[in-house]
């Protein structure tokens, strides 16, 4: 599947122009969105009227000679578990059926306020747990470049969204990867910051050490312009960065001439062969284009799933007990609080997300906690040590992002089979550190293979470069 | 890592956490948690015993601010999601049973 779809660097030069239109560049996606929607399954909810409003708004601003921003007339997919005030935001879980939150995620605010256009709230794994987009309440989402086959996940709407050309971009979140396996899967961009530099006031909390908000999109540039416009401090978010970021867009075609890269054995040893073997092809691109590029090795890396699958889970059992029955969403009725509350979550949770919250009780509780919960924490410690040293010697590393493929819906159901998906992107998450997937050729079967470009906290300015000379790569 | 998980643990952790399961649900998450836990023993052969733990990737400190009054949610919007309210409260069923 070619790639005709405008960039969003495109679409706001030529609406910020008055070139073409917001709403005929709208109207464009929205008739995508008409043709393969019902075969694809990447929204919960399209808000086309709401959408052509904002772009006939923008289009007036253009008209009256003012500045519509960055993002002006650019069609933007949320992940539906990111909060939009007075429209329905469900995490795909049948516990919020009705919702609409009183407020907007400062993400959206911020998108917004940049002149970006919502098409619509896209399809999720329940509460984000999961790496198919299979375990959603509302029925799976499959990838636009073979149906047949999963879009990875949990953000497989919004990686989808990108691919299909419903959306130019979209924003996803990440806790263990998944910004980056879905978008490996379906052949976009995908980039999850480092903690901390985007607010994550709004996103429903699944792991709060973790969680994320980050772009998708076709380009690396379009990720850059995103992530300039959604990121930087947030008095409402009290683990945002104060300190100012780098703006990104400027430093995507800057080259790699003289950086040092190192490929991370741990993890090109994990994947399989057609997998690995665009990792060669990308280390080679990135040594012709001036890059200084070595083996590196990150020993504590192989440990990061088991770190990672009780550490998220422990966390996502403390963070998904709000959802009581009282206060928002369903209820079960029943004769007293305890009782109403147990039925009321045993009836609105799907199996993965009570699988998860039980697993973090238990890695949680008197008698395991020490021999779970503390030496997963002390794991984590490991992984980061060993993600410094390495960058004691390399300014980004390099691996793969997804262990193969996309895989048909229904392949992975052994539960291990399906948490291993997320073994090359656990890693950075744990640490903290900045991650981001770029598409990189295709492997069996035709399908898209991205390669995963990390970098240390705060690196992202490096990291975008890396990318940016993968993309052109690519592109020959 | 000590121990396989047994379906006396499953019960307990499901009471626990408020989430009511049947006798087939309680087996069926019984296997799954077991699976889960058995790859997780791959960390017992670390040596862990001099490692701190992390807790969070970023240094958590208290975040203050100055004491003023800033925009609230507005309470009939909040109490409207809600399954039941009443005089501008949350309404639940009985938590101590009835009054004596």
């Amino acid at each position: 599947m070619t790639d005709p779809f405008p960039t969003a660097v495109a679409i706001a030069a030529a609406v910020r122009s008055g070139e073409r239109s917001a709403s005929d560049f709208l109207e464009a996606h929205l008739a995508r969105i008409e043709q393969r929607e019902g075969e694809l399954h990447v929204f919960n909810l399209v808000t086309a009227e709401v959408a052509r409003a904002r772009a006939a708004d923008i289009d007036d601003r253009v008209a009256a000679g003012e500045d519509a921003g960055p993002l002006a007339g650019v069609p933007l997919a949320l992940k539906d578990n990111m909060c939009t005030r007075g429209v329905a935001t469900t995490c795909s879980s049948r516990i919020l059926d009705g919702w609409e939150p009183p407020y907007t995620a400062t993400v959206v605010e911020r998108a917004a306020a940049a002149g970006a256009v919502l098409v619509g709230k896209t399809n999720l794994d329940e509460f984000a747990m999961g790496s198919s987009t299979e375990n959603s309440a509302f029925g799976p989402t499959r990838n636009p470049h073979d149906p047949s086959r999963v879009p990875g996940g949990s953000s497989g709407g919004s990686a989808a969204a990108v691919a299909a050309g419903f959306a130019a971009v979209s924003l996803g979140s990440d806790t263990g990867g998944s910004i980056r396996q879905p978008a490996s899967l379906c052949g976009v961009v995908g980039v999850k910051p480092t903690y901390g530099r985007v607010s994550r006031y709004g996103l429903v909390a699944f792991a709060s050490s973790l969680d994320q908000i980050g772009p998708m999109s076709h380009t690396v540039a379009d990720s850059a312009l995103v992530l300039d416009v959604i990121g930087g401090h947030d008095p409402r978010d009290s683990t945002s960065i104060p300190e100012p970021p780098t703006p990104l867009l400027d430093v995507v075609d800057r080259g790699v001439d003289g950086l040092r890269v190192g490929i991370v054995r741990e993890l090109a040893l994990a994947v399989e062969p057609d997998v690995a073997g665009r990792l060669v092809a990308a280390a080679d691109a990135l040594a012709a284009a001036g890059a200084i590029v070595d083996e590196v090795t990150v020993p504590a890396a192989v440990y990061g799933l088991t770190a990672y699958y009780l550490i998220a889970p422990a966390e996502a059992s403390s963070n998904l007990a709000r959802y009581d029955g009282v206060r928002y969403g369903i209820r079960v009725p029943a004769d007293d609080t305890t009782q109403m509350m147990s039925r009321t979550r045993a009836e609105g949770f799907g199996d993965e997300v009570k699988a998860r919250i039980m697993l973090g009780t238990f890695a949680l509780s008197a008698g395991y906690y020490d021999a779970f919960y503390g030496k997963a924490q002390k794991v984590r410690t490991l992984v980061r040590r060993d993600f410094a040293t390495a960058y004691e010697r390399f300014d980004a590393l390099l691996g793969p992002t997804s262990p193969s493929v996309a895989f048909e819906l229904g392949a992975k159901s052994d539960p291990l089979e399906m948490y291993r998906c997320d073994t090359c992107t656990v890693p950075s998450s744990l640490a903290g550190d900045a991650a981001m997937s770029v598409p990189f050729g295709t492997g069996r079967e035709g399908m898209p293979v991205g390669v995963q470009v990390m970098a240390p906290a705060l690196g992202e300015p490096v990291m975008f470069r890396v990318a940016g000379a993968l993309e052109a790569a690519n592109r020959g | 890592m000590s121990g396989r998980i047994g379906r006396d643990d499953v019960a307990h952790v499901a009471a626990l956490a408020r989430l009511e399961l049947d006798d087939a649900e309680i087996d069926h998450f019984t296997r799954h948690l077991a699976r889960i836990l058995e790859h997780a023993a791959d960390i017992d052969e670390l040596d862990l015993d001099d490692v701190p733990p992390t807790y969070h990737p970023v240094g958590l400190r208290n975040v203050l601010r100055d004491d003023i009054v800033e925009s609230t949610l507005d309470p009939a919007e909040v109490l409207a999601a809600a399954p039941d309210a009443e005089d501008g409260r949350f309404r639940v069923p009985p938590i101590l049973g009835e009054a004596p």
